[in-house]
């Protein structure tokens, strides 16, 4: 991890799941039935606990007997400390942004915390650097492409969020405080694929970055 | 012995508690603990355990599960012995959840159950209060029931693990301003800690200063603003807390 990342965006690592219009709809038909009655009224949150950073370059290991999917998501770094913010002073809380691969098992259920898939040592890169929050006119409209050894896999658009940043600051901060150097990851699109031991992992956002990681299969000690 | 992080004149030290509650600072002065502002021991990510007492999942009207529901708090949830926690405006449901924790001492990975106690500082309390009507069913309990600012009391220190010889068999009991409302004991709990550290190693690395808040028994109740809420776990520690309105703590919080 580059220094001033790793100074800037020392924090905790909070992640919305579900914040991709695509993804929700594919859902929402099992969201009406048990066991989750409704579809979500608040943001679904999620946090990868420090084990899980990983920097641009780094090994992420494939869990021996595991699925492993990449996560192309846009990180915001919080900038100064944001309780109960309102919705036209939420983007002064925000430092910048930084390209997130959140890597994941699969999950095909969201009704309990996704621990053992989502907090496995190494499974949340963050890189290669903090783009200051000016230097990227709308992030409301970014595209997110992950390559697997160079072939495009996966795409989308932040213009498909469910929420925007501000949004999910303002509703975020309400019960819980954001402090610097926090990252709120915002979501991964529809259409996770596999990645096998010997992949090189790409995640690109639109004048963010260009992420890289490598996949290695976990040796058992 | 007992260790704990206080706050003394703007400054955080790391003290010794003895056993009339006062703390002695690294420079041999001693304080009472009135004088000091008691903060949480320790500060790494915390795994909270759901359902892990048998009595408590079928008061929810749960089966116990097979596998530990464990689920996540960040720092910014925690408080220390003697503060203060809010009851949000216009919710039916808040309750306190009395808890013991383990906390690691060393980085623990693929731990084998009969070892796990080497990788523990020590125990401490936690009061892992929850507000029930924010339940949905993504990833419950969800961050808004469980992660809420100043609302996961804990302490008021850390005890050796061989000051507790037992940890199998406490007795686990919270009080309502002086009335007894939980009773339980940590042999009814479904995973025990050795269970949970080797679970949790299997699949990811522990660090010095994480918890595990081992889940609570039956015996829930409502608080309100005004109670003073006591959680104790027997031969650990009694974590006193008391609750505010949400006003109350935005407003004397915006003055600090």
């Amino acid at each position: 991890m580059s220094r001033t990342l790793h100074d800037v965006a020392s924090g905790t690592l909070f992640g919305v799941a579900l914040n991709y219009q695509g993804l929700l709809e594919q859902h929402l038909a099992a969201f009406e039935q048990a066991p989750y009655q409704k579809p979500p009224t608040k943001p679904v949150l999620f946090i990868k606990t420090p084990n899980t950073r990983n920097a641009h370059g780094g090994v992420v290991l494939q869990p021996a007997g595991e699925r492993l999917q990449p996560g192309p998501a846009l990180g915001v770094v919080i900038g100064q400390r944001a309780s109960r913010v309102s919705l036209d002073n939420a983007m002064a809380h925000v430092a910048g942004y930084v390209v997130v691969n959140e890597f994941s098992l699969p999950e095909d259920s969201y009704y309990r915390p996704a621990v053992k898939a989502k907090c496995r040592d190494g499974f949340c890169a963050l890189g290669p650097e903090v783009v200051a929050r000016d230097q990227v006119t709308n992030p409301n409209s970014l595209d997110l492409k992950l390559f697997v050894n160079g072939q495009l896999r996966q795409e989308n658009s932040t213009a498909n969020w469910v929420r925007d940043i501000p949004q999910l600051i303002v509703e975020i901060s309400e019960f819980m405080t954001l402090h610097p150097g926090d990252v709120l990851i915002t979501g991964t699109p529809e259409g996770r694929v596999d990645v096998q031991p010997g992949d090189r992992v790409e995640v690109e956002i639109t004048g963010v970055g260009r992420l890289l990681n490598t996949i290695e299969a976990e040796v058992l000690a | 012995m007992k260790r704990a992080r206080i706050r003394f004149e703007d400054q955080i030290h790391s003290v010794q508690v003895d056993g009339d509650c006062s703390v002695r600072l690294s420079d041999g002065r001693r304080l009472a603990q009135e004088q000091v502002q008691w903060l949480p021991p320790a500060t790494g990510n915390m795994f909270a355990l759901g359902l892990n007492y048998a009595d408590h999942a079928a008061e929810l009207a749960f089966t116990p599960p097979t596998e530990p529901l464990a689920f996540i708090k960040s720092v910014g949830t925690y408080t220390g012995h003697r503060q203060v926690t809010w009851r949000p405006d216009n919710v039916a449901y808040m309750h306190y959840e009395c808890e013991l924790v383990a906390v690691i001492g060393k980085t623990a990975r693929n731990v084998k159950r009969a070892d796990a106690l080497d990788y523990l500082a020590g125990y401490t309390v936690c009061n892992d209060y929850a507000i029930r009507d924010y339940l949905e069913n993504y990833y419950r309990p969800n961050l808004r029931v469980k992660n809420r600012d100043a609302t996961t009391p804990v302490g008021p220190w850390i005890v050796d693990v061989a000051d507790v010889p037992d940890p199998g068999n406490l007795k686990l009991r919270t009080w309502i301003n002086g009335e007894l409302r939980q009773e339980g004991n940590t042999k009814e709990m479904i995973f025990d800690i050795p269970y949970l550290i080797e679970y949790l190693s299997s699949f990811m690395t522990l660090q010095p200063g994480d918890m595990i808040a081992t889940g609570t028994p039956e015996g829930l109740a409502d608080v309100v603003p005004g109670d003073e809420v006591v959680v104790e776990v027997e031969g650990v520690g009694r974590l006193v807390n008391r609750i505010v309105s949400e006003t109350e703590f935005f407003s004397v919080r915006k003055e600090a």
